[in-house]
């Protein structure tokens, strides 16, 4: 009976340690080798969530990098769907592999830096006076604690589609969009069509889990002389004035008096505009893609977003590209990526990316390009970048959630309006409270 | 060291079953294991480790349910209710149809598919084709409600009706496990009772009150289990048809798990709220267990 025993424990080490050998890590993929010329090639690793038009463009930037540089070898990673993007990028951190540089929404890069994930880029390559005048106001995102972390290729403003063929026969001219607030509301109210209590065409949805939260914190409460957050965005402004809760009414008013649209008639916020149901529409430059694949017949136009009080103001966001600490802890690499994230940063790229994505270049000199500006479709956005403010997010989805909670606490349940901003706000502030107290 | 082939037999059972155990262990057991050390964590995602906290997390939690519009608070009784709703709703339902199913003999394979087929159904598309069901304006429930002159709904933008809507998708979507262990459940019982109780002179109520229900006791029992474990860990529908909106109103503990753990990377609190839902699961199972078991002998 021991001998049994002892067989079967013998077999299962056997086993386990069969298994375990195939576990392995395979081994780093990236490591320096020498070429039969006796230089050092040094290969990098670059990681990106998949999409299409992303993956071309950058594939162009690397043989181009390549070329000019030919002792660096930069392999490109862009199977990862973007649910998974994230999650991969942080299992792969203890695994000892991942990326030298990695793209990331600016909007993540807080959590990043904090996690001691991507590092500083040094300030004698990247000065920031530099940066600062160069890019696009709103890369001041990717700054931390005065050090620069990040910098993009491209970067995306919203703008306000709106729907020619449902202007004209709302008796609106299609070529005069609004340009201010007031208009907009005027505008929206004519264009929408009921049929007893039913939308046939709604004027303006204002729905919060989609662009619009970021309508009001960018764009309204700037309008209504309130900026969002404290220049050292530790203070949650949004009702630190009458002009915020006038913002927040404002946001409201759509849907509560001037009965322009509903929130969440729509499984996504861009259905009812691409259907051809929704005259006017908040959006990102990112969605002319997806009108031109899904809708290619739809009659419409882009203007910029409506001012207020002679005030411009836009939303921007941006897809950002950090270098890792895996690459800090190799001198070799980190030169190379260092080299290789000036190089996807330049104004040359940038006119690249715009060819190819849709999306402008993070550069005001290639985003100033006249040609740009004049573009019927890409124009609009182009001229939001001088204006354009990106929102600090210590947690994007706590954020946007304190909105929709607050908008359907009044909406649906019909409670005080001012009550629920206070909500919001305190709910915000305690996010804030919470990361910075952890950062001390 | 010689082996009788009997030996060499259960040996090899042995090993060919502990490859399965390896796997269990490697890829089920040890992570569920490491969750409860997390929970006592504050763990950094991008480091894969974390300074232990102690109770830190849990004491965040105790904090959290007493804010005002908390989360985690709805997430915990709207999750008790998902399961007072959906168990008894679904177990009375499924009985039903199943006595129904039991009787009818013409077309009774395509019955049992037909209630069978939204279990089969991936559960994001069955979100996807309820949620334009219920839409407020354009949806089909809401236009038969007008044919017939009734007030259109919400539904799933409405606070109070949220909840209810999405625990009929999840009855409707699972009843067809149901019926199938149930019919299993009544083929079991032998003919000869019945028979017997109809010389006694029993009417059908006082059959199905005396036999067929204290005989199905087991199946009862593996259902209530079963399902209600299933409710207490509700996430695709609600994450595919409200995110846990309106106000939180159907929003669950696993999305609360969900939510903190990958979109906020709180992987401490998450893993604490699922330690939290595990012992809320084992307790309800064992008083399950202890309440609704007894053996039935005739």
């Amino acid at each position: 009976m021991q001998a049994h025993f002892r067989h079967f424990i013998l077999s299962l080490v056997l086993l386990i340690s069969l298994l375990a050998a195939s576990c392995a890590p395979v081994g780093t993929l990236t490591q320096t080798s020498t070429e039969a010329s006796g230089e050092e090639v040094v290969t990098i690793e670059y990681w990106q969530y998949n999409f299409g038009v992303r993956v071309t463009a950058m594939n162009e930037l690397i043989a181009q990098f390549e070329a000019e540089n030919p002792n660096i070898k930069v392999i490109h990673n862009s199977d990862i769907p973007y649910d998974d993007y994230r999650n991969k990028i942080a299992a792969s951190v203890p695994a000892g592999v991942g990326p030298d540089i990695a793209t990331l929404f600016y909007g993540w890069q807080p959590a990043w830096v904090d996690a001691g994930y991507i590092v500083p880029l040094p300030e004698d390559e990247f000065p920031h006076e530099q940066v600062l005048a160069e890019f696009s106001p709103m890369v001041k995102a990717s700054f931390f604690e005065g050090k620069l972390f990040s910098l993009p290729t491209a970067v995306r403003t919203l703008a306000l589609f709106y729907n020619k063929d449902l202007m004209a026969s709302a008796g609106l001219d299609p070529e005069k969009p609004p340009r201010t607030l007031d208009e907009l509301k005027e505008q929206a109210v004519q264009c929408t069509v009921k049929e007893g209590d039913q939308f046939k065409v709604y004027g303006f949805i204002v729905n919060p889990p989609g662009q619009a939260h970021h309508w009001f914190r960018e764009v309204l409460l700037r309008q209504f002389g309130q900026q969002p957050y404290s220049d050292d965005y530790r203070k949650v402004l949004w009702n630190a004035s009458e002009g915020g809760y006038q913002a927040w009414e404002t946001f409201l008013s759509f849907e509560r008096e001037l009965g322009t649209g509903v929130a969440g008639v729509y499984q996504n916020d861009q259905d009812g505009f691409l259907a051809g149901e929704v005259c006017f529409h908040l959006d990102g430059s990112f969605r002319l893609g997806n009108i031109a694949t899904n809708a290619p017949d739809l009659n419409f136009g882009v203007v910029e977003l409506p001012e207020h009080n002679g005030i411009k103001s836009t939303f921007g966001s941006y897809w950002t590209h950090g270098i890792t600490t895996k690459a800090a802890a190799d001198p070799a690499r980190y030169a190379a990526a260092i080299k290789f994230l000036k190089f996807i940063t330049t104004p040359a790229a940038g006119k690249l990316w715009v060819g190819i994505t849709g999306e402008l270049p993070a550069q005001l000199e290639a985003a100033s390009d006249p040609e740009l500006l004049a573009d019927e479709k890409l124009g609009a956005f182009a001229a939001g970048l001088p204006y354009a403010h990106s929102t600090f997010f210590v947690d994007e989805s706590k954020d946007r959630q304190a909105i929709i909670d607050a908008y359907d606490a009044v909406v649906l349940n019909n409670a005080d309006p001012r009550q629920e901003l206070d909500i919001a706000v305190e709910t915000v502030q305690a996010l804030l409270d919470n990361f910075w107290s952890s950062r001390q | 060291m010689k082996l009788t082939l009997r030996q060499r037999q259960i040996l090899w059972a042995y090993i060919f079953l502990s490859v399965s155990l390896l796997f269990f262990i490697t890829i089920r057991w040890w992570p569920t294991l490491l969750a409860f050390d997390i929970s006592f964590r504050n763990w950094n995602v991008f480091q894969g480790s974390g300074p232990w906290i102690g109770l830190a997390n849990y004491e965040r939690i105790w904090e959290d349910l007493f804010r005002p519009r908390s989360a985690v608070r709805a997430a915990f009784s709207n999750t008790l209710r998902y399961v007072l709703f959906g168990v008894p709703i679904q177990l009375t339902l499924a009985l039903c149809f199943a006595l129904l199913l039991a009787r009818i003999r013409v077309l009774a394979g395509f019955f049992r598919a037909a209630y069978f087929i939204p279990f089969v159904t991936s559960l994001v598309a069955v979100a996807f084709v309820w949620n334009w069901l219920y839409a407020p304006q354009m949806g089909l429930i809401n236009q038969l409600l007008k044919l017939i002159g009734w007030p259109t709904q919400q539904f799933l933008r409405d606070t109070s009706l949220a909840l209810p809507s999405i625990t009929a998708v999840a009855i409707w979507r699972s009843i067809g496990f149901a019926i199938v262990i149930f019919l299993a459940g009544l083929q079991q019982i032998p003919d000869i009772f019945y028979e017997a109780a109809q010389i006694d002179g029993a009417n059908r109520w006082q059959m199905f009150w005396r036999i067929t229900l204290p005989l199905l006791n087991p199946v009862i029992v593996y259902l209530a289990v079963l399902q209600t474990i299933d409710f207490l860990r509700m996430f695709d529908l609600v994450q595919n048809m409200t995110q846990g909106g309106p106000l939180n109103s159907t929003t669950t503990v696993v999305l609360e798990v969900y939510n903190e753990g990958f979109s906020s990377y709180n992987m401490g609190y998450a893993a604490a709220l699922t330690v939290i839902l595990f012992l809320v699961i084992l307790l309800i199972t064992v008083i399950q267990l202890r309440v609704l078991s007894r053996r039935v002998e005739y």
